[in-house]
């Protein structure tokens, strides 16, 4: 178990010639990270959440010590890992395309760690046993990767990951790969597998679900800034800007400008009156124009007013919402006051609750 | 050929009535607005004949008659002075088995394919390595890797027969003037030459240099392809999970190339076996048949000795090693489309 932390770290990519040809086509001088200070906690599954593009994975390939920051440190326990090779930092990564080698056994991807590390022998077959026994795939030691299922390729990974003990954890989108059944099975059992070997954890997705599910917290990524960092709750209901507001949550929270600032609210909080349970509701009146009807929910389309400008927003109604809602009608609905959010207009940042 | 008429090809392959020359759409009745109407350019099968038939056309002239011909000749007597053709059966076989020189060469040919072919493999797979590393001016590099390759091989084995010189060689020069050669007590001995092409172990060392020299380059490209071809997930993996240079390179990336490594090997030993320009212009195949192989050699006898029988004879022992060659090729292909 570790802390990692990352100190003002910058990541700059020179572009044409740069040396990372997948994932920065035609990048000229960019800044995958801009500046990020980062600490995890001891045993913590930290969750860096962002669009594609927004410096999650080099920020993580970054800790691992597959790039080289330009500027900035990484700590691990206390110690700077900056310049160390990834073989000194006791990380464990598991890749997107888990990376599995091909030509060699299950059992064989499992011992490659140890076999790098110098164990001996009788050892690291104990040790690959175990980590193949806790993950449930003894009975495939002596396939090949191209034999196994995207689920088992996954386990295999994540006991090449394991069989080191290692200080810390890096998982980069090693669901992706998943079919959507699959991924929600493999969610809830990555969530348990890290709770009960208890190491730290930083986990890149793109997919706020995951990250809600998964995340003690969860750091908001944006053009290689931090825009947010806090437990799924706090990051979900107290968005620190109209980009996490808009971000995380689907449908997206609605924006209305009024006077300079930005009101929010969650779909999920705008009613129909008559059903909104609250001891002061803001009145909003909805101009329906569509409704979808979603597996239980509905979500209402319309122009609001009343709130600031007439401004096009979405409801999503549960399904013990039973009020009849029709296309071209105009409706009153409500928000609760204490779950309206206000942003400045001109910055996006969270600004202090005002009278509506 | 007139648009209006269906052509030969048409007729003979597939319905008729749905047969159209290209161009009947916009001239005939089956202009715009006609029926929908299967045309040339859909007819797969028929396509597939009219492309092939070139290849096929050049196969057969040019390989398959020359080969039937060739065992034609070794089963006869015919000779340069006399084209006429009589059946001798084995005979010149008998001939060629009866002649050291022609075990001498068999031998030879398998030393110098299997010693160049080793050494093409590794040094073909450090400058892949070289191929594929990113550095300033690396398009000079790669320009002179391939030059050797591009050279034609009659132009740069008269290059080479000049730098193996008996007495204006610049190798012994530089090796006199770095002190290995021609001082009393110097490493190479006295001697102000090393007589590159006069020594048998030279001239068999020579040799084999010039063909590593110059498929080098092709086995050098053929792993790079290999070496790119690696997903760059798997070098990162290797090095997190703690796995220095070495074993990265012989547990993780040498075993990835391996089937690619074997198509250059394959190909590097398929052109060192059938060359004979090297030998020819270097040694001719001396001294003393030092450096005969069965190409120079079924060369030698068939065409500058007039004895095409015997010539045919030799040059069809090339047939077993090619044709081994070309199954392994093929099989190393389909490993790499397996994976």
């Amino acid at each position: 178990m570790a802390v990692v932390e990352v100190r003002n770290l910058v990541k700059e990519f020179d572009g044409a010639g740069g040396r990372r040809r997948r994932r920065s086509p035609a990048r000229r001088g960019v800044r995958a990270v801009d500046g990020v200070d980062l600490r995890t906690e001891e045993g913590e599954y930290l969750v860096l959440l962002g669009p594609s593009g927004c410096g999650k994975t080099t920020l993580l390939r970054t800790v691992a010590g597959l790039e080289h920051p330009t500027a900035g440190d990484v700590l691990i326990d206390g110690h700077v890992v900056t310049g160390l090779p990834p073989r000194a930092r006791k990380v464990a990564m598991v890749f997107q395309s888990y990376a599995l080698y091909p030509h060699k056994s299950v059992f064989a991807n499992i011992v490659f760690p140890l076999r790098a590390s110098g164990m001996e022998r009788t050892e690291r077959d104990r040790k690959a046993r175990w980590a193949a026994g806790l993950l449930g795939i003894e009975h495939l030691l002596e396939r090949k990767p191209r034999q196994l299922s995207g689920g088992e390729r996954q386990r295999v990974a994540l006991a090449r990951a394991l069989v080191r003990e290692p200080h810390v954890f890096l998982l980069d989108e090693p669901l992706s790969n998943l079919d959507a059944k699959l991924r929600a099975s493999a969610r809830d059992e990555l969530k348990r597998f890290q709770e009960e070997i208890g190491t730290t954890t930083i986990y890149v997705t793109h997919d706020q679900v995951e990250a809600m599910g998964l995340g003690d917290r969860i750091a908001v990524l944006s053009a290689g800034k931090v825009r947010q960092v806090g437990p799924p709750v706090e990051v979900y209901d107290d968005p620190a800007d109209t980009f996490v507001a808009t971000f995380i949550g689907s449908p997206p929270m609605n924006l209305v400008p009024r006077d300079g600032v930005l009101v929010g609210f969650r779909p999920e909080h705008l009613l129909p009156a008559g059903q909104v349970r609250s001891a002061d509701p803001v009145t909003v009146g909805l101009a329906v124009d569509r409704v979808e009807y979603l597996s239980g929910d509905r979500h209402v389309y319309g122009t609001a007013t009343g709130v600031g400008e007439a401004t096009r927003v979405v409801a999503r109604l549960p399904a013990t919402v039973d009020a009849p809602v029709e296309a071209g009608q105009q409706y009153d609905f409500a928000v609760p006051r204490d779950r309206l959010r206000f942003f400045d207009a001109g910055t996006g940042r969270r600004t202090e609750p005002e009278r509506v | 050929m007139s648009t209006a008429e269906p052509t030969a090809a048409d007729r003979t392959v597939g319905e008729p009535a749905a047969a159209d020359p290209p161009g009947a759409g916009r001239s005939g009745p089956t202009g715009p607005g006609g029926p929908p109407r299967m045309r040339l350019a859909d007819r797969e099968g028929a396509l597939a004949w009219i492309f092939l038939m070139p290849s096929v056309v050049y196969i057969l002239a040019l390989v398959a008659v020359p080969f039937v011909l060739a065992i034609g000749f070794a089963m006869s007597d015919v000779t340069a002075g006399d084209p006429s053709f009589d059946w001798v059966g084995a005979r010149n076989f008998q001939a060629i088995f009866d002649d050291p020189v022609f075990w001498q060469s068999l031998g030879n040919t398998f030393l110098f394919t299997a010693v160049s072919m080793v050494l093409i493999v590794v040094l073909g797979k450090v400058l892949a390595n070289i191929l594929v590393a990113d550095f300033r001016g690396k398009w000079l590099v790669r320009f002179l890797v391939l030059l050797p390759w591009t050279t034609p091989v009659a132009l740069s084995s008269i290059a080479w027969l000049w730098m193996l010189d008996s007495i204006f060689s610049p190798i012994d020069w530089v090796l006199r003037k770095l002190g290995l050669l021609g001082t009393p007590g110097a490493v190479l001995g006295p001697e102000s030459n090393q007589y590159w092409l006069g020594e048998p172990a030279l001239a068999m060392g020579s040799v084999i240099a010039v063909h590593v020299w110059r498929l080098t380059p092709l086995a050098a490209v053929i792993m790079m392809a290999g070496l790119v071809a690696i997903p760059q997930d798997m070098h990162e993996a290797a090095k997190v999970d703690g796995a220095g240079y070495w074993r990265r390179m012989f547990e993780v990336t040498i075993p990835l190339v391996l089937p690619v490594a074997a198509v250059a090997a394959l190909f590097g030993a398929v052109f060192t076996f059938t060359d004979m320009a090297v030998v020819d212009v270097l040694t001719n195949g001396g001294p003393n048949n030092a450096t005969q192989v069965l190409t120079s050699w079924a060369f030698f006898r068939g065409i500058d000795g007039g004895d095409v029988g015997q010539g045919a004879a030799i040059a069809l022992f090339l047939f077993p090693l090619l044709l081994a060659a070309a199954i392994a090729i093929l099989r190393a292909v389909r490993r790499m489309e397996i994976r």
